[in-house]
């Protein structure tokens, strides 16, 4: 099977990324050189411990957001945005 | 969703696939629930060539009757039986609907509980630590497992704790230019530790491969970063060992200061917590009963412990006492390495002065040094400053407090991750029938679900 062939694409604000399948979001993110949270000062942020702990790999996957992308795999077509939200949003509860 | 199984797994590193493999195969109805896509936790993490113990438990996990639940996190244990878990991430098919329409939530019930929750990474602020490109140590290890392209890229890998040598060689076989390796601890003290090794020789001779395939790169003691500089994203780190100070450009730092272990469930659980980690009996039970604990949470002690602790756990769970007695003689005698690794990770008391006044501590909340610092205790800072009180719930603050200040977290609460209303409220029929559970309820024609 061709090298493309095997590709998934995806996009990641807007710009299309290729990736072998088992590539996490969080690598595709940074393969397209974007950053993935503003935090709430709006300093970008990238992933920190790559293992669903420190939650900085938070993106918005098809307008659903918060979402821990270290922790999630590529599927064709997937639409990823960055840096978009705030912690005021609208998030998942905390206590 | 309900659903009822003889013993749950939480965690599938090497000691939750041991506990699940060996309760499985003594004839248990075992569950395992992790938060990971794939089983292996972070040390199996594939991506990577995995070694012959991790194929051969894994192979054996895929020939037993473990029900898995991959990707599923688990927030709440309202008893020691019952668990609560929320399904990662969403449904492709139904992007319209609300945040809380798209989780699945689900309540296990089990006779026995086994945790094996593992361990992260303690991070340590210094300025521009929060810039994108520098991560954990094992935290670009993961990143590069998961995809990131490293070949010719400049790394620095800096901390302290045998992960360090072990992701410059995994980054160096994939043709990363790793420009050094900074270990805080000194040399007179690694010395120590590595003569205490001569009764684990496989341990030394990995260690002696790892710097074989890192050769060209340079291993400084009592060095450690300062600051990582750059615009937008990590361009170079300012290096420190003793007077000296020099900068190094690179594209990628990875920084992990050893490891903490993940106790916010068993803690939850009001498991008995000695000095930081899980107080067990030999075999590996909690002081709450019915509760076992596995791998990195009762001492750091790496994959090969991990697999003897899951074993133990598994058996004295699945009522064979006998086996579990003779494999735990086993573990006392490894219990020294676990004193031995923590005393050579002790951290030198100069990191303390790492962060400066606007150096962010709590990266959630962007709390700085200076807000900190004039408080007496860490429940005193939370309230003041919302330190700890974002996503992370304190996982990365909390055990930089603990070493700034000597704070100690208050007690857990739930939920111990961020979760959805729905989930909060009450388990529900999802949706759509979850895969992995009715395959594992064909399986086990005997299993109870109740609705």
């Amino acid at each position: 099977m061709s090298e493309v062939a095997r590709s998934i694409s995806l996009t990641v604000n807007g710009t299309i990324i290729r990736v072998a399948p088992g590539t996490t979001i969080a690598a595709a993110v940074l393969l397209a050189g974007e950053a993935t949270r503003a935090s709430v000062g709006g300093e970008p942020r990238g992933p920190l411990c790559g293992m669903g702990i420190c939650f900085e790999c938070r993106v918005t996957i098809d307008g659903v957001p918060h979402q821990r992308s270290c922790q999630m795999l590529c599927i064709p077509g997937i639409r990823v945005t960055t840096r978009e939200v705030t912690e005021d949003s609208g998030g998942p509860a905390t206590p | 969703m309900k659903w009822s199984i003889d013993i749950l797994v939480v965690g599938a590193g090497p000691a939750g696939i041991a506990a699940a493999v060996t309760a499985a195969e003594a004839g248990q109805h075992v569950g395992l629930v992790d938060d990971n896509p794939v089983p292996g936790g972070q040390i199996w993490r594939s991506g990577a060539p995995l070694p012959v113990t991790a194929r051969r438990w894994q192979a054996r996990l895929d020939a037993s009757s473990v029900v898995r639940l991959e990707g599923w996190r688990v927030f709440d244990c309202p008893e020691p039986n019952v668990v609560r878990a929320e399904r990662n991430g969403f449904k492709p098919a139904h992007p319209d609907a609300g945040i809380d329409e798209n989780r699945d939530c689900a309540e296990l019930r089990c006779r026995a509980l086994i945790l094996a929750t593992g361990a992260r990474e303690r991070f340590l602020p210094f300025p521009g630590w929060t810039l994108p490109n520098v991560m954990g140590a094992g935290g670009l290890d993961a990143m590069v497992r998961g995809g990131l392209p490293i070949a010719g890229k400049r790394a620095v890998i800096a901390g302290t704790g045998p992960l360090l040598l072990a992701v410059a060689a995994h980054l160096a076989a994939r043709q990363a230019k790793v420009e050094v390796v900074c270990e805080q601890a000194p040399l007179s003290r690694l010395a120590r530790f590595a003569a205490g090794m001569l009764t684990e020789p496989a341990k030394l001779w990995q260690g002696a491969r790892y710097r074989i395939t890192t050769r060209h790169t340079p291993y400084r003691t009592g060095c450690w970063p300062i600051a990582a500089h750059g615009r937008d994203r990590l361009e170079a780190v300012t290096l420190q060992q003793g007077r000296n100070r020099w900068e190094v450009p690179c594209d990628y730092l990875g920084c992990g200061f050893h490891l903490v272990p993940n106790i916010e469930l068993p803690d939850l659980l009001g498991c008995r917590i000695e000095d930081g980690f899980v107080a067990t009996d030999a075999l590996l039970q909690t002081s709450v009963p019915g509760v076992y604990c596995a791998g990195e949470p009762t001492g750091i002690g790496g994959v090969e412990l991990s697999l003897l602790e899951g074993q133990i756990a598994a058996l004295a769970a699945s009522g064979n006492v006998d086996r579990a007695r003779s494999l735990a003689r086993q573990r006392r005698r490894r219990l020294g390495f676990v004193r031995a690794l923590q005393q050579a990770c002790a951290l030198d008391p100069q990191l303390r002065e790492l962060p400066q006044e606007d150096t962010v501590v709590c990266r959630c909340e962007d709390v700085r040094h200076r807000e900190l610092h004039e408080h007496a205790t860490w429940r005193q800072a939370k309230l003041h400053t919302r330190c700890g009180m974002g996503p992370c719930q304190g996982r990365v603050c909390g055990a930089a407090a603990e070493f700034l200040f000597g704070w100690h977290a208050g007690s857990v609460r739930p939920p111990l991750f961020p979760a959805s209303v729905s989930s909060l409220v009450s388990p529900r029929e999802p949706a759509l029938a979850d895969e992995s559970l009715v395959a594992a309820n064909a399986f086990h024609e005997n299993a109870k679900e109740t609705p």
